[in-house]
């Protein structure tokens, strides 16, 4: 019996009243247990499987693990790899799967099906490889047992692979575990030589030799991740950390082999090791960090992937990935969905564009009309013939804008980068000088004038300066994690950290970015009825009136006639046309008809976030003044910009005059951060000085962006910009300590009084000293 | 002295017998989900169906 399985089953009273008994959310007032249908289904199949213990140990978000009322409509089917002994492979990304305790369940309600074979879930990278006897088809009912449980799938995706294959990882780490085992054997003998002052030379030498024999290897292949950095800075010319580090360990390392041949009092492998050891230890750290951000970003982005419905000369259709569409295809566009590609309909569509231009409110295209490839469906489905493939369409015309412009932004020099282009020449020049009086004035033998020039260069090594700005970083990139905000760039904080103004986008950032009704004091009861009918809908408008009365369980028995409305008996929910009402001017209107009483009319609008305006007074107080910059219309624009208190605002504006706005502002001096969710912002996301996307936005944003804010609205900003100031802060300070301790360790090393003991001491408390005042970084 | 002889090998082969070891997990993807290592050491009971051959 397991843990898990010890654990007391969840009893109805167990469980806070206000929670809900599957994910965890708030419950409305009235309901009783779960926060909707699904929750509870989902808890009655855990529950029949056997899995309840699950509740016992669940850690996950409230919220995370609500299965959504319809699932996606994706034939994973062609996705199965078929293995040489006619098994079914599967590999999939799931989101939702944030505790080990959904591991298990997952695992455990997988391998309760008949057939399957294996299920394996990854936690760090969010794969589940699945193995099962049979046809291919079943892909689609163990994605659905999933769907059920509150976990959502995408097929494993390249973008995955990118994020998840790190061969430079375990690179990095194969070289930490090689230094470590070396510098600790080293330091076994290193110390017998440094006590034993009693030893005869033939037994010194012996164990000079054994500390040779296991510090040369162990300094050339653990180093070389720092010798391939180190080479690529010299061909572009520009002295780094990584060339201090590499000139540093190989001229100990050479220093101590002659002084094993000369038989010298002593060798400096051990510091040379040691030092290897620690840096790498930084770099692994730094890069686990890191690691978990671009996983979490990469799973985001596969779920989103472009799937089209390719409808085939003899009428069938398949599921295949966007890029796989050519122009000419056909392709058939359902209601609510979003448009991979650019095509013509041979029909009138209605589309909500706010994604490619921010417009807020749906614009019909005529038959033959070109439909941009990013707008959503709002009407009925359609049948689109493609006019350009993926990569010759606007959203690839799109993405070639982003790069110009994240190429014209230049490389951004780190704050360590920028200290070692003075440092490490002046720690050379120390060394030279060292050697020439030593040698020239002083007349000492070559080797004793090597030997201090040497240690010069061992002593201020920048262990502590290569360590002080990765452990800040570490730190504070995990204090993010841990607050829904994912850094996906190596120097976002930096730069986050000196931004002085905020542009931000309309739609769909400081706006949901979806539509929501709006209360107009329609009787709650018809709301209710029209909301329960609504869930059978996947229309953008009825899936608004759904969330609107989240309490309302869903009917049954409704027909759905495509682009009209929703019918159940002689109730009727859909366009004012279809309720037998005039049209509406702008398709954000549904009309709730009841057989002959009086039409309800639930009218939507993009409504403004809730901490909006909050979000910006707290960026003012950082000295962040906003700046509102859409693509929507004026009027709409200044109404959210008053709303928002934003002063400054600029309405109509299309991807190349974001772009162009933003690289005037840093024309003019300014560090734009710019905030953005939409297609049409890429371009500006990538050329801002530090760009930032709220939940729910595009890929394309997504990929664009060094920040990715996971939770709803922008109150994780402010927080963000708080953490980066201080990271930044703390990373100054450990630079200045860690200059401190070479004040005092140089004039040592000069004069030759530098043992290896005393190096090894200087090495490892000032290590200790950064590290342990990176770890300040986490508080707010 | 003569101690030295043997204690320093037999040092050295537990050392190294370690950094085989890692070495060897870190190729077999030991590595590769430190997450979920860490959560699974706690659930040990198998899947409660057997497996049609």
């Amino acid at each position: 019996m397991s843990l898990i399985g010890r654990a007391e089953p969840v009893a109805p009273g167990a469980v806070s009243a206000a929670a809900c008994a599957h994910c965890g959310a708030r419950l409305a007032p009235g309901q009783d247990r779960f926060c909707c249908t699904g929750c509870e289904g989902a808890h009655a199949l855990v529950a029949g499987l056997g899995l309840a213990s699950f509740y016992g140990r669940q850690a996950t978000e409230a919220g995370t693990l609500r299965p959504e009322a319809m699932a996606a409509g994706l034939d994973l089917a062609p996705f199965a790899e078929t293995m040489k002994d006619g098994t079914q492979r599967l590999e999939l990304v799931v989101s939702g799967l944030t505790c080990g305790a959904c591991v298990w369940l997952v695992e455990q309600a997988l391998a309760a099906e008949p057939n399957v074979l294996s299920a394996r879930a990854s936690l760090s990278a969010r794969r589940l490889t699945v193995t099962w006897r049979g046809a291919a088809a079943r892909a689609n009912d163990l994605v659905a047992l999933l769907a059920r449980l509150g976990f959502r799938v995408a097929p494993w995706s390249p973008a995955c692979l990118r994020a998840t294959e790190d061969a430079e990882g375990r690179e990095l780490t194969r070289a930490l575990g090689i230094a470590a085992f070396g510098s600790m054997n080293i330091m076994l003998v290193s110390v017998a030589v440094w006590v034993g002052t009693d030893m005869g030379p033939a037994l010194r030498h012996g164990l000079h030799w054994l500390a040779a024999l296991i510090g040369m290897p162990v300094v050339l292949i653990a180093g070389l991740p720092f010798y391939k950095s180190a080479w690529a800075a010299i061909r572009a010319g520009r002295p780094s950390m990584d060339l201090a580090i590499s000139l540093g360990v190989l001229a100990t390392a050479l220093m101590s082999l002659s002084e094993t041949i000369y038989n010298g009092p002593y060798t400096w492998f051990d510091g040379a090791t040691m030092l290897l050891a620690l840096l790498l230890a930084g770099r692994v750290f730094d890069r686990a960090a890191r690691r978990r951000a671009r996983q979490s970003v990469a799973e985001l982005l596969a779920l989103q992937e472009g799937i089209v419905t390719r409808l085939l000369a003899d009428g069938r259709s398949e599921a295949i990935p966007a890029e796989r569409a050519a122009a000419g295809d056909r392709i058939l566009v359902a209601a609510g969905e979003r448009l991979r590609l650019d095509g013509v309909a041979a029909a009138p569509a209605l589309l909500d564009a706010a994604a490619t231009t921010g417009e807020s409110v749906p614009r019909s295209f005529e038959a033959g009309a070109a439909l941009p490839a990013g707008a959503v469906n709002m009407g009925a489905a359609f049948t689109m013939t493609v006019t350009a493939a993926a990569k010759d369409g606007s959203l690839a015309a799109m993405a070639r804008l982003l790069e110009r412009a994240e190429q014209a932004k230049g490389r951004f020099v780190a704050v360590a980068d920028r200290a070692a282009r003075y440092y490490v020449p002046v720690v050379h020049a120390v060394a030279a000088v060292t050697f020439a009086v030593w040698w020239g004035v002083l007349d000492a033998p070559w080797q004793v004038a090597l030997v201090n020039a040497v240690c010069v260069l061992l002593i201020t090594c920048p262990c502590a300066l290569a360590l002080a700005v990765p452990a800040v970083q570490v730190v504070s990139v995990g204090a993010l994690f841990r607050r829904g905000v994912l850094v996906t760039s190596a120097t976002a904080l930096e730069r986050l950290a000196t931004a002085d103004l905020a542009v931000l986008d309309k739609t769909g950032t400081l706006t949901e970015g979806r539509p929501v009704l709006i209360p107009e004091g329609q009787d709650p009861e018809a709301v209710a009825r029209a909301a329960a009918m609504a869930r059978a809908s996947r229309h953008p408008l009825a899936q608004a009136l759904a969330r609107a009365c989240p309490e309302a369980p869903a009917a049954d028995g409704v027909r759905e006639i495509p682009g009209q409305g929703l019918e159940r008996g002689d109730a009727r929910l859909g366009s004012p046309i279809f309720c037998g009402l005039g049209p509406s001017a702008d398709g954000m209107t549904l009309v709730f008809r009841d057989g002959a009483a009086e039409p309800v009319v639930f009218r939507f609008a993009d409504r403004m976030r809730d901490d909006a305006p909050a979000a910006v007074t707290a960026l003012r107080e950082l000295g962040l003044d906003a700046e509102l910059l859409s693509g929507d219309g004026e009027g709409a624009v200044s109404a959210v910009a008053w709303q928002a208190g934003i002063p400054d605002w600029r309405a109509g504006a299309d991807p190349v005059t974001k772009q162009a706005r933003i690289a005037a502002l840093k024309e003019a001096g300014r560090r734009p951060l710019m905030v953005g969710d939409g297609i049409n912002d890429a371009a500006a996301l990538a050329a801002a000085h530090v760009s930032a996307s709220p939940a729910g936005a595009t890929d394309l944003a997504q990929t664009a962006s060094d920040l990715v804010l996971q939770r709803e609205g922008l109150g994780a900003l402010p927080a963000a910009i708080r953490i980066a100031r201080r990271a930044q802060a703390i990373a100054r300070e450990n630079i200045g300590l860690s200059l401190v301790y070479n004040v005092f360790a140089v004039p040592l090393a000069v004069a030759g009084l530098v043992t290896p003991l005393v190096a090894a001491a200087v090495m490892a408390s000032s290590s200790i000293v950064v590290v342990l005042n990176a770890l300040r970084a986490a508080k707010e | 002295m003569d101690s030295l002889l043997l204690l320093i090998p037999v040092s050295l082969f537990l050392g190294l017998l370690g950094l085989i070891g890692f070495l060897w997990a870190l190729r077999s993807r030991q590595y590769e989900d430190l997450d979920g290592a860490a959560a699974r050491i706690l659930f040990d009971d198998q899947p409660r169906k057997e497996t049609p051959p």
